[in-house]
């Protein structure tokens, strides 16, 4: 497994065909696991892999629109914005992903608008 | 541009159903809501505690005026729409302002039906339908002595009750022998009287009111008899009329209400109608529960989702007077072919009495202690077989043996601090909070909020209780057949069928033939989806895993800190030396944190990471352990004790039958987790008789046990049936197994499943048709033949290797330019 940086920020972290679909993959990092979603119609997002009500890993949630199950309470967290689906309050840092060529790119600097750092 | 809707009515249907479209489809219209009162909204049937003092106005607002601004409503109180023109699809007030329409619904609700007789209109003399009743009832209370209300309903009684709080002397007027006669039977009906009577109220029965008299104001009340009453106040509480004069006057077809059809749509396609102004298959509605489930229709279809069916509803009642428990649903009159149970208690002041059908609860009266009113209720709804509850039946739902929630059941006497849920740790006081506070309606909103029930569900009934006793009894019942989820209008046995019938082997097929209204469900029902598929189609089905919970696509438990615990299986609960030394090995080895002891006669390691579970189950199997499947929605374990071969009291090879049971069953996927065991005596050592399926060994051979669990709810088994050989105990249990697998919902364990089909349907089936019987065992063995794969050993040999993975780990040097 290479990692090849590109431009600024951006790493490649695999291919679009390697993330199931309506699932998701984890990218280590030593300050802790980022979850990278595929949803059904192809669309990618990352998310801290951490559920912001009791810390589950939200990569081995259930994929279902644009949110995902978190598998210990099943709150529902979206997948683009990070934040819990209301009732439920909170949100999970995401972070910017670029495809190009069925290549996954990620950034490591979180989206704004989320108090969460991983 | 988005279309105009137009709502005539700001009470609850109408805003209810806007509450609805909004969140179905947020921007669809641009919305303006017509109201006569001056108000936003607010909830019409908690006007009694109002008036009697136990509530505030302020308690009953729904919808200030701030919710309307915040979702783009405009909003006009006080004023009269007197004209629909549909020819250009506008609504004319008395004002004269206009405002077109491409949508127009009309919830004008109902007025109070005034008795025409002389002096109806004298001052002093009101009706009780909205805030400004209760306001001018509270003033003359305040300056008056006697009041008179006319009719002995559910709202007369409650303005009477009201009043009486308020200090005044009050005498209720009632044309009928009996009070309530809509909803009570005379025994009930005379107890209510009894109770009222001794709290200071006064009656007149079969009284009919012939004038109202007075000079300035009302000052005495004539009836035909020639006698008189003074009242210095006169409250009109007999009756209610769907207000239909402005759909009449436009033309629209209207009986006693305004006519629908299943989608509430008026006779003119741009017109809907919801709430106590509509007629709906010839019969009008005027409580709450039912005008909600009208709105969630409506609202569906103003969404043009176009599925959904309004059907009607079956309705209870309760009065909303403090101290008097009554509640009443459905025929309680019966006729010739229905048949009365009853209880009835007077010392006590305690009454009951259920009219039953073919072992269906047709209707339901109660009177002083109602707490099982919403059990007999949902047995009413459900249409579930009483004949195997019926003897005792009448002592209410803590008297039929679970002993795990009975006497709790307390809910009004229950202290704030009183813990309902305990698997989420709410207690009552906060769910009564958050049902005031954030107007909640529905179990499902409750659940949403206060997560109390979410989790294992046995609280579900406590919870509907509070809910209820906040609400006022009226709160919104879930529809009579439940949907899957919030995906779906189809219930669990609708879909089944379908997927029978049309041979549907993914869950995308059945998504997209059923018409699911998410892209890809929800969590809820994907699980439930994809275990119907593959429990009809087990050889060609599609078994989707990213429709699995994660402990079944990964097929170990995952943990609260995200890491796993494997057990293997132990068949019969039977080990040796050499699996013992293995897990010790790999315990070692992997450094597990954690080594328990099971209750299912297992050895378990908690603590494990992801990455590493393939080559620790590579390890495990090298010396002949499996998946326990302790992870599933599957067979889990069949826990022995040791038989005849030591024990000098067992009858049966107790241990063998249950190697061979594991052996035969292990694999198989079930709609909840389904665990065995067998005893081999009736010292029950085993603790078989609280299994989904239990066997309990006995000298002439073998007694077979079924619905039982420990858990939260400890439900001991029903008695099957009794058998001679191993052999027939083999073919029971797996035909049994197929049954609960073909007709339990998803998530349902037998416990309550047996509960709702009956013990006498599931002996119907395997024990008195021998033919069924062998037909079920054939179908589940024909099932096991793909099912009986070690996922383990699949997985350890590389198998979904991207599930065990990251997909890449960054060190350092790569994460330097970020």
């Amino acid at each position: 497994m290479s990692a090849v940086m590109k431009d600024n920020d951006w790493i490649r972290i695999g291919m679009l065909d390697e993330i199931p679909r309506l699932g998701a993959r984890v990218v280590e990092t030593e300050k802790g696991n980022i979850a990278v979603f595929r949803t059904a119609t192809d669309a990618v997002f990352a998310l801290h892999d951490k559920c912001p009500h009791k810390g589950g890993p939200l990569s081995q949630g259930i994929v279902h629109g644009d949110r995902v199950a978190c598998p210990l309470h099943d709150w529902k967290i979206q997948l683009e914005t990070g934040l819990a689906v209301a009732p439920d309050e909170g949100c999970a840092a995401s972070f910017p992903i670029r495809i190009e060529e069925g290549i996954i790119y990620l950034s490591l600097v979180p989206n704004e608008g989320c108090p969460d750092t991983v | 541009m988005a279309e105009k809707l137009v709502v005539i009515g700001n009470g609850m249907a109408g805003i209810r159903t806007i509450e609805e479209l909004l969140k179905l489809a947020p921007e669809a219209y641009d919305i303006t809501v017509f109201g006569a009162e001056p108000y936003g909204n607010y909830n019409r049937i908690m006007l009694s505690p109002v008036l009697a003092g136990e509530k505030t106005i302020d308690d009953i607002m729904l919808n200030d005026l701030q919710w309307y601004q915040d979702n783009n409503i405009k909003l006009h109180t006080g004023k009269q729409v007197t004209h629909i023109d549909r020819n250009n699809r506008k609504v004319v007030t008395d004002d004269g302002l206009e405002e077109s329409y491409d949508r127009l619904l009309i919830a004008t609700g109902s007025n109070p039906f005034i008795i025409p007789v002389p002096g109806n209109d004298l001052p002093g003399v009101i009706t009780f339908r909205d805030i400004h009743d209760v306001d001018q009832m509270l003033s003359a209370s305040k300056e008056f002595k006697h009041a008179v209300v006319i009719g002995g309903g559910l709202l007369g009684l409650e303005a009477a009750n009201g009043l009486m709080q308020q200090g005044m002397s009050v005498t209720v007027v009632h044309l009928m022998d009996t009070l309530m006669e809509r909803q009570l039977d005379p025994p009930a009906a005379k107890m209510l009287q009894k109770n009222l009577e001794n709290r200071g109220m006064h009656f007149l029965m079969q009284a009919q009111t012939e004038a109202i008299i007075g000079k300035d104001r009302v000052e005495k009340v004539r009836f035909k008899d020639g006698t008189e009453i003074y009242a210095d106040l006169v409250v009109m509480a007999v009756g209610i009329r769907p207000n239909v004069e402005l759909a009449k006057e436009a033309g629209i077809h209207c009986e006693s209400g305004i006519i629908v059809n299943d989608t509430l749509q008026t006779f003119d396609p741009k017109i809907y109608a919801v709430g106590e102004c509509v007629q709906h298959r010839g019969m009008n509605y005027g409580l709450v529960a039912p005008l909600f489930e009208m709105a969630r229709v409506c609202a569906n279809h103003l969404a043009l989702h176009g599925i959904g069916r309004y059907e009607g509803s079956v309705t209870s009642t309760k009065l909303k007077v403090t101290g008097i428990d009554l509640f009443s649903a459905g025929d309680f009159t019966g006729d010739e072919q229905t048949e009365e149970l009853v209880f009835q208690d007077a010392a006590r002041g305690v009454y009951r009495k259920l009219i039953v059908q073919d072992n269906r609860i047709k209707g339901a009266v109660m009177y002083g202690d109602t707490l099982d009113g919403p059990w007999y209720f949902d047995l009413m709804r459900d249409e579930t077989d009483i004949s195997d509850l019926r003897e005792n039946i009448l002592f209410g739902q803590a008297h039929l043996g679970d002993s795990g929630h009975g006497e709790e059941s307390r809910v009004a006497a229950m202290p704030d601090t009183a813990e309902i849920c305990g698997c989420n740790g709410v207690c009552k006081g906060e769910i009564v909070k958050a049902i005031s506070e954030k107007k909640l309606f529905t179990l499902e909103d409750v659940r949403a909020h206060t997560k109390a029930s979410s989790s294992c569900g046995s609280c579900t009934g406590l919870v509907e209780d509070i809910l209820a006793s906040t609400v006022g009894g009226n709160y919104s019942q879930a529809p009579h057949q439940k949907p899957m989820c919030g995906c779906t209008e189809h219930t669990h046995d609708e879909v089944r069928n379908v997927i029978k019938e049309h041979e549907l082997k993914s869950v995308r097929a059945v998504m997209d033939f059923m018409e699911w209204d998410t892209d890809d469900g929800c969590s809820k029902c994907r699980p439930a989806l994809n275990f119907y598929v593959i429990c009809q189609w087990p050889a060609e089905g599609l078994d989707d895993y990213q429709s699995r919970f994660i402990n079944e696509r990964a097929h170990a438990n995952i943990q609260k800190d995200g890491t796993y615990s494997v057990i293997p299986r132990m068949w019969g609960g039977h080990t040796t030396p050499d699996e013992l030394r293995a897990i010790a090995e790999v315990a070692d080895k992997f450094k597990v944190e954690t080594v328990h002891i099971t209750g299912g006669q297992r050895i378990a390691m908690y603590g494990l990471k992801k990455h590493e579970l393939p080559l620790i189950w590579k390890d495990l199997n090298k010396a002949g352990l499996v998946s326990g499947h302790a992870y599933g929605k599957a067979l889990r374990t069949v826990k022995t004790c040791v038989g005849k071969e030591w024990c000098r009291f067992g009858t049966q090879d107790s241990t063998y039958l249950g190697i061979e049971l594991e052996k035969m069953t292990w694999g198989s996927w079930t709609p909840h987790k389904f665990k065995m065991a067998v005893s081999g005596c009736p010292r029950n050592c085993a603790e078989a008789t609280i299994k989904d399926f239990g066997v309990v060994c006995v000298d002439s051979g073998y007694e077979l046990h079924v619905g039982g669990n420990g858990g939260v709810k400890v439900r001991a088994t029903d008695f099957l049936c009794h058998v001679k050989s191993e052999q027939e105990a083999l073919e029971y249990t797996a035909a049994f197994m197929q049954l609960y697998r073909e007709k339990a919902h998803y998530m349902e364990r037998t416990a309550p499943w047996l509960e709702r089909v009956g013990l006498t349907y599931v002996k119907e089936q395997i024990v008195e048709n021998t033919e069924n019987r062998k037909q079920l065992a054939e179908r589940f063995l024909y099932s096991q033949k793909f099912m009986q794969n070690d996922p383990w050993q699949e997985r350890a040999e590389g198998m979904d290797a991207h599930e065990f993975n990251p997909i890449i780990k960054l060190d350092d040097s790569m994460k330097r330019a970020s």
